[in-house]
Parts: structure tokens; C-alpha cells; sequence
């Protein structure tokens, strides 16, 4: 249990009046892989915050170990910006070097949009960069909320295939999406049906 | 520290790079341009008040951009990846201010020359100015990023901003046109007095309005 990365033990989360989910506990160890599914309005983005501090939890504890890297539904990359400045800035504040953000650039295809601005992108596109910021910051604890919407098929691959080298790197995964992805060796927790 | 720094040129060439910033010195040249017409041309009058509408200017100046401020910002996810990383809110909120002083604070000192001119203030009333201006200006960015975070999330926010934050502004302007009249000795203090306290407050202040965003 040492190697846990993120623990959230008896978590409960209320949003406005409603109770989302109460009771709810998870460990994250290194190499881990852990896929939220269930239905639109379970608190899968909602545990995502959680485990990113984003969001106090109403009961229990949220713990982590590690930094955190997150993908949302914004994009968080300065719009009038060409991609790989904006990409720039944020390894500034992560403090990482050039090179990883090359090596992210380059594990997501995005070297060609590297000059484009990041209004210009396409929603995949943008969710690509996203998933480079990600790549770049280094952070052993990844945290994705939908992050392959609006991606295509190439791009989803590249995704898995990212998220494969994280995990053999010891990092580890939160992941909400309704779909699998098909990304081996993947624990489930159903957060089950919900008004 | 990096984080600190690379945050606080992003937002200074965001204030520049767009020319958005540059939008509050064209309104305080606006007001400085259209004040002799409407009061006439009679200068020792002109003397007498223009003093104070280059501190209602500068004022209404420093609060036209809050909409620019924090909303973009928040609706970009901005916030919540600097807040992931574990910035302290007061800490962002701190950047965004220096940010903002020196935006338009430095544009706003420059433009104060032409102002001067146009309001018939002599050169020492021009300096009294200057020099006020200057203590206060820390200040009034701080009452700017207050308003911001605090209307980030409402629609049309920016009008309900610059009602919030005029009732502490008043100080400002009282101590800032007092330093302008002869007899007003303590003036000066007594403004460096307020703005020390506003800035001090506003960091703090502003940190807790963008904590409340995420909630």
C-alpha cells in the first residue's frame, strides 16, 4: 500500500442540493490504470475534481502523493497563441525543459500545428494539445475527464500508446470516459446509476 | 518563483499583445480631451478642477478592463490547472495585480503628461499628480482584480464590478485631489495610507473570490 499514489478514502461529494456519490474509496498505485464509468451525472467529472483538489470533498479524505496532471473539458492554452508557445508557458510553470515538450509534441503528431494558433485548432485538435500539456508536465498522476472527445482514431491510438508509456514509467491513471478506449489491463469502478 | 514570473508576463503581454489594455489610457485621454469643452474656456477654473477629474479618470480607468481580467482566465480552465498544480490563489491573485499596476499604471503615468496639458495644471500640480497616481495605482489595480474575481462569474459582470469596489475607492479619491489643494498637508500620508491598505487587502481579498469560482 505504500506505493499509492492517490487515495481517496470514504469520499462524499454533493454538488448544489444533490448528493452524487457518499462512501466511495479508491487507491491509485504506480503503474495503476483506474476507468470511472457510468451514465451522464454519476460525478465522474466530479470525482476527477476531487481527486485534483479542485473540489472539497463534503466527507472523507482525498490524499495525494504526487503532482497531478489534468485534462478537462477546457483546453487551458492561451488561444492567440501558436501552439507550441502555449505548450511553452506551461512548461515554464511545470518547470520542465524544451526537450519534453518535443518528445510530447511529438508523441501526439502535433509537430505540423506547431505554428497554428490555438483558436485555429479543431476540438481534436485542441484535446491533442491538451493531451501534450499532460504528456509535457512530467506529473506521475494523470487525471482525464473525456480526454479522447473528439479525437479520431489515429489520434486515440496515439492516446493509448501515451498512456501505455506513462503507466510503464510508473505513472498512474484516473480515467472518466463512457468508453474504454481499449486500454489493456484496466480496473473498473462503475459509479452505477444516478438520477 | 518561475511559475510566478512566467504567469505574470503571460497576463503583461496579454494586456499589451492584444491592445486591450491600451483601451483605459485612450479613456483617460477622452475625459482629459472632453472636460475643457464642456467646462469652458476659462482657465484658472479648468486649473481648479481638473486636478480632480484626472482622479475620477484614472479611477473609472483602472476599472474598464475588468471583465478582461479573471473571466477569460476562469472560463479557460486557466485557473483550475494553475490552482492543480498547487498555486495559492492569493498567490495568483497577487501576480495578476502586479500585472495589471504595471499594464496600465505605466501607460496611465505616461499618458498623464498630454492630461496635464489639456487640464491646465502647472508643473507642479502636474508632479503632485504624477506622484499621487503613482501611490495609488498599486491600489487601484488591486480594487480591479477584486471586482474580477468577483464577477467572473456573473453575466454582464463588469458594471455590477465597478459598483462593488467604488465605495472603496472613495478614500482614494478624497486624499488623492486632497493632495492638489495648498492647505491639505497630511494628504499625501494619508492616501500612501489607504492604497497601502487596499493593496494589502486585495490579494487576499481577490484569492478568496477565485477559490469561490471553483466551487
Amino acid at each position: 500500500m505504500s506505493a499509492a499514489l492517490l487515495r481517496l478514502e470514504r469520499v462524499a461529494c454533493i454538488r448544489g442540493d444533490r448528493l452524487l456519490f457518499e462512501g466511495l474509496s479508491l487507491t491509485l498505485a504506480r503503474g495503476e490504470a483506474l476507468w470511472l464509468r457510468g451514465p451522464n451525472g454519476a460525478g465522474k467529472s466530479s470525482l476527477i475534481r476531487l481527486a485534483a483538489g479542485l473540489l472539497h470533498p463534503a466527507a472523507g479524505t482525498v490524499e495525494r502523493r504526487e503532482r497531478c496532471a489534468l485534462i478537462d473539458e477546457a483546453a487551458a492554452l492561451d488561444g492567440e497563441l501558436a501552439l507550441r508557445r502555449a505548450l511553452d508557458f506551461w512548461a515554464r510553470i511545470d518547470t520542465v525543459d524544451g526537450d519534453a515538450v518535443d518528445r510530447a509534441v511529438a508523441a501526439m503528431a502535433l509537430a505540423p500545428l506547431a505554428e497554428v494558433p490555438v483558436a485555429m485548432l479543431s476540438t481534436g485538435q485542441r484535446k491533442r494539445a491538451a493531451m501534450a500539456r499532460v504528456i509535457a508536465s512530467g506529473a506521475p498522476i494523470w487525471l482525464l475527464d473525456e480526454p479522447a472527445n473528439g479525437m479520431d482514431a489515429a489520434a486515440a491510438a496515439r492516446l493509448v500508446a501515451a498512456i501505455a508509456q506513462h503507466r510503464a514509467r510508473g505513472g498512474a491513471l484516473l480515467l472518466a470516459s463512457h468508453f474504454a478506449l481499449g486500454i489493456p489491463d484496466l480496473t473498473e469502478l462503475d459509479m452505477g446509476a444516478s438520477a | 518563483m518561475t511559475a510566478l514570473i512566467a504567469l505574470f508576463w503571460r497576463d503583461l503581454r496579454r494586456a499589451w499583445g492584444s491592445g486591450a489594455l491600451w483601451l483605459p489610457v485612450v479613456f483617460f485621454l477622452l475625459v482629459a480631451t472632453a472636460f475643457p469643452f464642456a467646462v469652458g474656456p476659462d482657465a484658472p477654473l479648468l486649473a481648479r478642477t481638473g486636478g480632480g477629474m484626472v482622479w475620477v479618470a484614472a479611477l473609472l480607468a483602472a476599472l474598464l478592463p475588468i471583465d478582461r481580467l479573471v473571466r477569460p482566465d476562469h472560463e479557460a480552465g486557466m485557473l483550475d490547472q494553475l490552482a492543480v498544480r498547487g498555486l495559492s490563489d492569493e498567490l495568483i491573485a497577487a501576480v495578476k495585480i502586479a500585472a495589471h499596476a504595471i499594464g496600465f499604471g505605466l501607460p496611465l503615468l505616461i499618458a498623464l503628461l498630454p492630461a496635464a496639458a489639456l487640464l491646465a495644471q502647472d508643473a507642479q500640480r502636474a508632479v503632485t499628480l504624477a506622484s499621487g497616481l503613482a501611490l495609488a495605482i498599486p491600489a487601484l489595480a488591486s480594487l480591479a482584480v477584486l471586482s474580477a474575481a468577483l464577477t467572473a462569474n456573473l453575466k454582464g459582470g463588469s458594471a455590477i464590478g465597478g459598483l462593488l469596489v467604488l465605495p472603496l475607492a472613495v478614500p482614494l479619491l478624497i486624499f488623492g485631489a486632497g493632495m492638489l489643494d495648498p492647505s491639505g498637508r497630511g494628504a499625501t500620508k494619508l492616501l500612501a495610507a489607504a492604497a497601502l491598505l487596499l493593496t494589502v487587502i486585495g490579494p487576499f481579498a481577490a484569492g478568496a473570490a477565485l477559490r469561490g469560482l471553483r466551487e
